[in-house]
């Protein structure tokens, strides 16, 4: 087998042009599909990072159906104490859970005394919310990343909008589930950048001020927010979490309990899968761009070797070795773009990295585009590549151990 | 005992819709050890004939036997076998494969073909880099060496299989006179050496005389047979 890589080898150096050309191409095609894989893996990375942990949470539980009416803030479909203490006790039992944080979510009129606009509120209790979604306090640009009882984060625009201050007094008024309407006073103690850019209107305020406006008699849960330990985790644990929740059934015998991780919560997610999707369309450019040019290389390879071919055959080289040969000749070609374009690759990454590149995500500004390439990625386009090159050198080379001898002998 | 039989043989082409008849009713035998040359003229069937007993092509009727196997009777597999075990071949133009060394080309068909462990090849090349006087050239590669030469490479890869045949096309063709006398002067040399029979084609006169038996063929059928030297085989 070593002296068939020699050979090849050689044969690959006979023609150094050539090769050298079909294995810059092949560079060329790896290098850029490893930077497409790293930037857009980044980018993504960091877009998930910031919806879920600014914002969702790695995967939520809901009361079966509420999330279907999520955009109404149905109060009817909150989770009584009970059933909140079975999602605590199924979470207790996930140590793959890092924290959990419960919500009371419902819309309210927003006040300066002087004019009125609508909110959505997220009761909360502080210390859980920020372990649960920890990129919460960087969104608050002014006042503090704390909420105390009678204290209220609101959205920046929102308090530009109207006018409104750090310290400023604003009321609130809410309608409960029984339609009674209550209102309460609260001071503004930090403004915050929404997650997604204009238009969120999502403000923050403790979970007792929410139960206390909402005239509960007892703390009725919209959703919890739970985040893991390890985000790669997320599937198992999410379907962990709804086997042990499937069972809770109410009177009528309906599920209680609904679970879904941030992919079914956030429309990012098909900005996500639109990443994969080109990504994939990515990697079939290079499989078509290795593949014409080791079929290329190759035929024309065959076709200037058949009185070389000829002379081999005659000498008695089984078939299956001239294939092996013509086979290893495209591996070889294909091994050394790998190589080559893995290290451009990595070199390239680093140079990005370097020149620390920034980009403004939603209301987040000067994020510096972080592209790291995850040792898979570089296997997967190098085994990609290697892969395609012999399969590109398949046909050449059957064609090349399926020449007759006194043929090949014979062409000139 | 015959190494190589032929009854009745001949071979036919289609070339479009012509048959073209390239060896017709053609019958000899050949023993072991002999030193033999098929003459003729350009399109004679030197070519055609040597083709079929280095089972490179079957004949389209007649029997055909070589080393006592039915040449016509194997397929391409067991056919390039047959080759690798019991032929070796000298070229026109040497056919030497450009991208390895003297001492690697001589070694390949002991390393692909015959598969023989690496101190058995050594000792094989060794001893034929020796015998056509190529020893102090063993690292040069063919482009590096005079035609000469590149046919004792040639002579010594294919004797270095320890074949039962050698079957050479004009293989001084493309050699001056004196180069052409030393390479059949070689050949000779190591059929008495090793016993191994060779046939040759040749239209070279001069060439010819070399020759201990000599065929003679004409448009595709054999004429002749001259035998020049007593007690030759054949």
């Amino acid at each position: 087998m070593a002296d068939l890589f020699k050979i090849a080898i050689r044969n690959l150096l006979r023609y150094r042009r050539r090769t050298l050309l079909t294995a810059s191409l092949i560079t060329i095609g790896v290098v850029f599909v490893l930077i497409f894989i790293s930037v857009s893996g980044s980018f993504k990375a960091m877009m998930i990072g910031q919806i879920t942990d600014s914002m969702i949470g790695h995967l939520q539980v809901h009361h079966k159906g509420y999330v279907a009416s999520i955009e109404n803030l149905p109060l009817n479909m909150n989770l009584p104490p009970g059933a909140m203490k079975k999602v605590e006790t199924a979470l207790r039992s996930l140590k793959e859970v890092e924290s959990a944080s419960p919500r009371i979510k419902f819309g309210a009129m927003f006040s300066n005394f002087t004019e009125t606009t609508n909110i959505r509120l997220n009761g909360v209790y502080p210390e859980r919310e920020f372990k649960t979604v920890p990129l919460l306090p960087s969104r608050i640009t002014e006042g503090k990343a704390a909420i105390e009882k009678g204290e209220i984060l609101i959205p920046i625009l929102l308090a530009w909008g109207m006018g409104v201050k750090v310290g400023d007094a604003v009321v609130i008024v809410a309608t409960n589930k029984d339609g009674s309407v209550n209102g309460k006073q609260f001071k503004v103690a930090g403004l915050m950048e929404s997650a997604t850019g204009p238009g969120g209107r999502d403000g923050y305020v403790h979970i007792e001020d929410a139960v206390e406006l909402l005239r509960m008699t007892e703390m009725e849960i919209s959703e919890i927010a739970i985040r893991l330990k390890d985000f790669d985790k997320l599937v198992p644990v999410t379907d962990r979490l709804d086997a042990l929740l499937a069972g809770e059934v109410d009177k009528a015998g309906k599920p209680i309990f609904e679970v879904h991780n941030w992919e079914k919560l956030s429309p990012f997610y098909n900005i996500a899968r639109m990443i994969d999707l080109m990504t994939f369309f990515i990697k079939l450019m290079l499989i078509a761009i290795v593949l014409i040019s080791i079929m290329n290389v190759m035929i024309m390879a065959v076709y200037e070797r058949i009185r070389e071919i000829g002379t081999i055959a005659a000498i008695g080289t089984p078939p299956r070795k001239i294939l092996s040969m013509f086979l290893i000749e495209g591996l070889c070609l294909g091994v050394l773009g790998a190589i080559s374009g893995g290290v451009l690759g990595v070199i390239l990454l680093w140079g990005i990295n370097m020149a620390k590149i920034a980009f403004d995500f939603g209301l987040q500004k000067g994020i510096i585009l972080s592209a790291s390439l995850v040792p898979a990625d570089l296997w997967t386009v190098s085994a990609i590549v290697i892969l395609v090159s012999v399969i590109a050198s398949l046909q050449p080379a059957l064609r090349a151990s399926r020449m007759e001898p006194i043929d090949a002998l014979r062409h000139v | 005992m015959k190494l190589i039989s032929a009854d009745r043989i001949g071979k036919d082409y289609q070339v479009g819709e012509v048959a073209v008849h390239a060896l017709k009713d053609i019958s000899f035998e050949i023993e072991p050890a002999s030193f033999v040359s098929f003459v003729g003229p350009s399109g004679s069937g030197k070519t055609t004939l040597l083709n079929l007993i280095g089972c490179l092509d079957k004949p389209t009727e007649g029997v055909l036997t070589v080393a006592d196997t039915d040449v016509s009777a194997l397929n391409r597999r067991a056919s390039a076998a047959f080759r690798g075990k019991n032929i070796g071949f000298i070229f026109q133009d040497f056919n030497l494969i450009p991208v390895l060394t003297v001492y690697e080309n001589i070694e390949y068909p002991l390393l692909m073909v015959q598969s023989l462990p690496a101190a058995e090849r050594k000792a094989r090349v060794e001893r034929f880099l020796e015998g056509v006087e190529m020893t102090g050239q063993k690292d040069k590669y063919p482009d590096q060496i005079s035609g000469g030469q590149k046919q004792r490479v040639a002579i010594a890869r294919a004797l270095a299989t320890n074949p039962r045949l050698v079957l050479a096309d004009e293989p001084t063709a493309n050699l001056d006179s004196a180069t052409a006398y030393t390479v059949i002067n070689l050949m000779k040399k190591l059929r008495d050496e090793l016993e191994t029979t060779f046939i040759f084609s040749t239209h070279d006169p001069k060439i010819v005389g070399e020759a201990e038996i000599i065929y003679t063929l004409t448009d595709g059928a054999l004429q002749g047979r001259d035998v020049k030297k007593e007690g030759s085989h054949g």
